[in-house]
């Protein structure tokens, strides 16, 4: 029989006992609805997470200077003075995976605006520092090479130093004054919240050309840390090991000898947020998942009711010319096309409570179209699966004795 | 009731009698394993059919009447013997080769009409054809033409609720003509119908007959074996007569002389 007469005689066979059918149904709709709300949600908070790490900075990496052992006492990173401006031209110049880098130096100190003032973080750097960390600005320039060039007293203010110096003011063309230095503001940058990995203010922070900061706020020649942008994802670990070694042979540090700084890859905190994530979502997935199953027992225990209810159906089929295949055809056509509309009614339901929940609760809700796929495949499964023994059952069936039944 | 598909019939019939028996049974036996009881129920029997010739099979209940029509149906094969349909010994076939013939070569018509509720008298003539994976244009032109064969052309869109029993009935032969089969193969077709009816349906096997289809018909009532051209009567197993019918009624003449009885 071709496949769109099937198709007919089950549909019809299903709007015999509507409300019986819709009831079976209704289990699948759940379980797709589950999985693809459940999916949505899970992938949502994967997304935020990315979001979150990506903000850090693309393929970014964080060289540190190191720690010393002064006479057995060990004083912790950011204590070496070996880390100097040059270390960072070698690591631009020497490593092929390292796309950018920006030196840092940093220090902290009472900045003052008209009646305001405000304790906050000074870091000193170079204007790619900014492409580096993905961080645009909200308003204004940033200080330029020629400003670095020239020491220039000029600054970039993060969003909470903002806040808290100008108010509804406007900053730019402003000047503020740090350790009683004139600083010209140039720019405000937009506001990157807290940060992933350790929960500080981001945006905290006033941005200095390194020269400014070394000459004239901290005295200080050597750098506190490299960042560095690897050239993709992948070379993020490629750019670790160069730095390090171009590093080592910088610092004449022997085999066998500590590090005198520490280069701190971001991927790896991403990965590992990536995959906590993604644990998750498997979590909730395969909650859901179970009550999908549930669902297809629903289906398997109805199309069993129906195989005996339809016995002498079946005998006359057979009678007439109907083949094992036929009848076996029929009825696993019809599991399918229970859970197809279950499944298609189910996907309704999971975008719809994937947009509640998100509305509601203010989740990050993501529905890829890869689940909703997913899950069209999968209740068409779950009727194939489940449809195939009352199906062969009614297969089986001795149409002599089918023709009896009463 | 005389269509194009009444000539076929014929043209049929006539080659089936120029070769050799429609049905040629040899020497069939038929046990039952029922655990510790074993059933013989059919005994050796042999019989030979002709094209076009109009069979009742009588017999009380256990007489191993049913059995022997369930084998000529090709529902299911004999334990020894030999089944012969057109020539092909169908005794030892597949299953699937066995709901081919009963497609193809057979037609049904069962004691309770057996049709699809909430299916249309149309797609109840129809389902054989679907079976037979015909074109859609053939299906139903066939369908049409059959159900116009037995009266019924007016009532194609009626559901069997919609009808009575002689109709139903009607449409189940109907639906054992569409696939024009050699032989049509009624078991207790008049059973579950009042007297006015059943001659109505005799009428229309008569009919058929005399246009040239193979009958056979399992009944237990003399009255309604009479109308056909020959009684073959089992007993235990095995057949105790075989005989012409003498003095056949004709059922269009008797029902001129019934009481019309209102249908609908």
């Amino acid at each position: 029989m071709d496949l769109l007469s099937i198709l007919r005689i089950a549909i019809r066979a299903l709007s015999r006992n509507k409300m019986r059918s819709a009831l079976t149904m209704l289990g699948i709709i759940i379980g797709v609805g589950a999985v693809i709300a459940m999916v949505g949600v899970g992938q949502g908070a994967s997304k935020q997470v990315q979001d979150q790490i990506s903000a850090m900075g693309s393929n970014m990496l964080f060289v540190s200077s190191g720690t010393v052992n002064r006479g057995g006492l060990r004083l912790g990173w950011g204590q070496t003075k070996t880390l100097v401006y040059d270390d960072m031209k070698a690591i631009v110049q020497q490593a092929p995976a390292v796309k950018e880098a920006a030196p840092g130096s940093q220090t902290t100190s009472q900045v003052v605006f008209g009646a305001d003032n405000w304790f906050t973080n000074i870091q000193g750097t170079e204007p790619q520092y900014f492409d580096i960390r993905s961080w645009p600005l909200q308003e204004g320039v940033s200080f330029t090479e020629s400003d670095v060039n020239s020491s220039a007293d000029v600054a970039v203010i993060g969003a909470t130093v903002q806040q808290n110096l100008f108010g509804a003011e406007d900053p730019v063309g402003q000047t503020v004054r740090i350790s009683n230095l004139p600083f010209k503001v140039v720019g405000v940058l937009t506001a990157k919240g807290q940060s992933a990995a350790m929960g500080q203010d981001q945006d905290d922070v006033i941005f200095v050309p390194i020269t400014t900061l070394q000459k004239k706020l901290t005295g200080e020649p050597w750098l506190r840390y490299i960042v560095v942008s690897a050239v993709s994802k992948d070379a993020t670990y490629a750019a670790q090991e160069e730095i390090t070694s171009i590093l080592r042979d910088r610092h004449r540090i022997r085999t066998g000898q500590d590090d005198d700084f520490m280069v701190r890859n971001l991927a790896d905190v991403a990965q590992l947020a990536d995959q906590s994530s993604r644990v998750m979502t498997m979590l909730l997935a395969s909650i859901a998942g179970v009550s999908l199953i549930v669902g297809g027992i629903g289906i398997m225990n109805i199309m069993l009711v129906s195989v005996t209810e339809r016995t002498r159906e079946i005998g006359v089929r057979m009678a007439i010319g109907a083949t094992e295949e036929d009848v076996q055809h029929q009825f696993l056509i019809e599991a399918v096309v229970l859970s197809l509309m279950g499944g298609a009614a189910g996907i309704f339901l999971g975008v719809g409570s994937s947009l509640i929940i998100s509305k509601l609760l203010g989740w990050a809700v993501l529905v890829s179209p890869l689940a909703i796929v997913a899950a069209v495949i999968f209740s068409a499964g779950v009727g194939v699966f489940f449809g195939f023994y009352p199906a062969r059952k009614a297969a089986r069936l001795d149409p002599i004795e089918a023709l009896r039944f009463e | 009731m005389a269509t194009i598909t009444q000539s076929e019939l014929i043209n049929q019939a006539k080659l089936g009698e120029l070769s050799q028996p429609v049905i040629r049974v040899e020497d069939v036996h038929k046990y039952y394993d029922l655990g510790e009881n074993k059933v013989h129920a059919l005994r050796g029997v042999s019989v030979e059919i002709a094209g076009g010739e109009f069979v009742a099979i009588m017999g009380a209940s256990g007489s191993g009447k049913s059995t022997f029509m369930n084998l000529l149906g090709c529902l299911d094969k004999p334990s020894s013997g030999r089944y012969l349909l057109e020539g092909t010994d169908v005794s030892q076939l597949d299953k699937k080769a066995l709901a081919a013939i009963r497609n193809r070569k057979l037609g049904f018509v069962f004691q309770g009409f057996n049709l699809l509720s909430r299916t249309t008298a149309l797609e109840n003539v129809e389902l054989p054809t679907l079976y037979a994976r015909l074109p859609k244009e053939e299906r139903l032109q066939r369908a049409k033409e059959s159900l116009q064969l037995v009266g019924l052309g007016e009532r194609m869109e009626h559901f069997p609720s919609q009808l009575s029993g002689g109709q139903q009935q009607r449409v189940a032969i109907a639906r054992a003509l569409v696939n024009r089969p050699s032989i049509l193969l009624a078991d207790e077709p008049t059973g579950n119908l009042d007297s006015r009816t059943s001659v109505e349906i005799m009428q229309i096997f008569q009919t058929l007959n005399e246009s040239g289809l193979t009958l056979v018909l399992v009944t237990h009532e003399p009255d309604v074996a009479r109308f056909a051209k020959r009684t073959i009567v089992f007993r235990d197993g095995k057949i105790r007569r075989d005989e012409p019918v003498k003095d056949r009624p004709r059922a269009a003449e008797m029902l001129k002389t019934m009481p019309t009885v209102e249908e609908d």
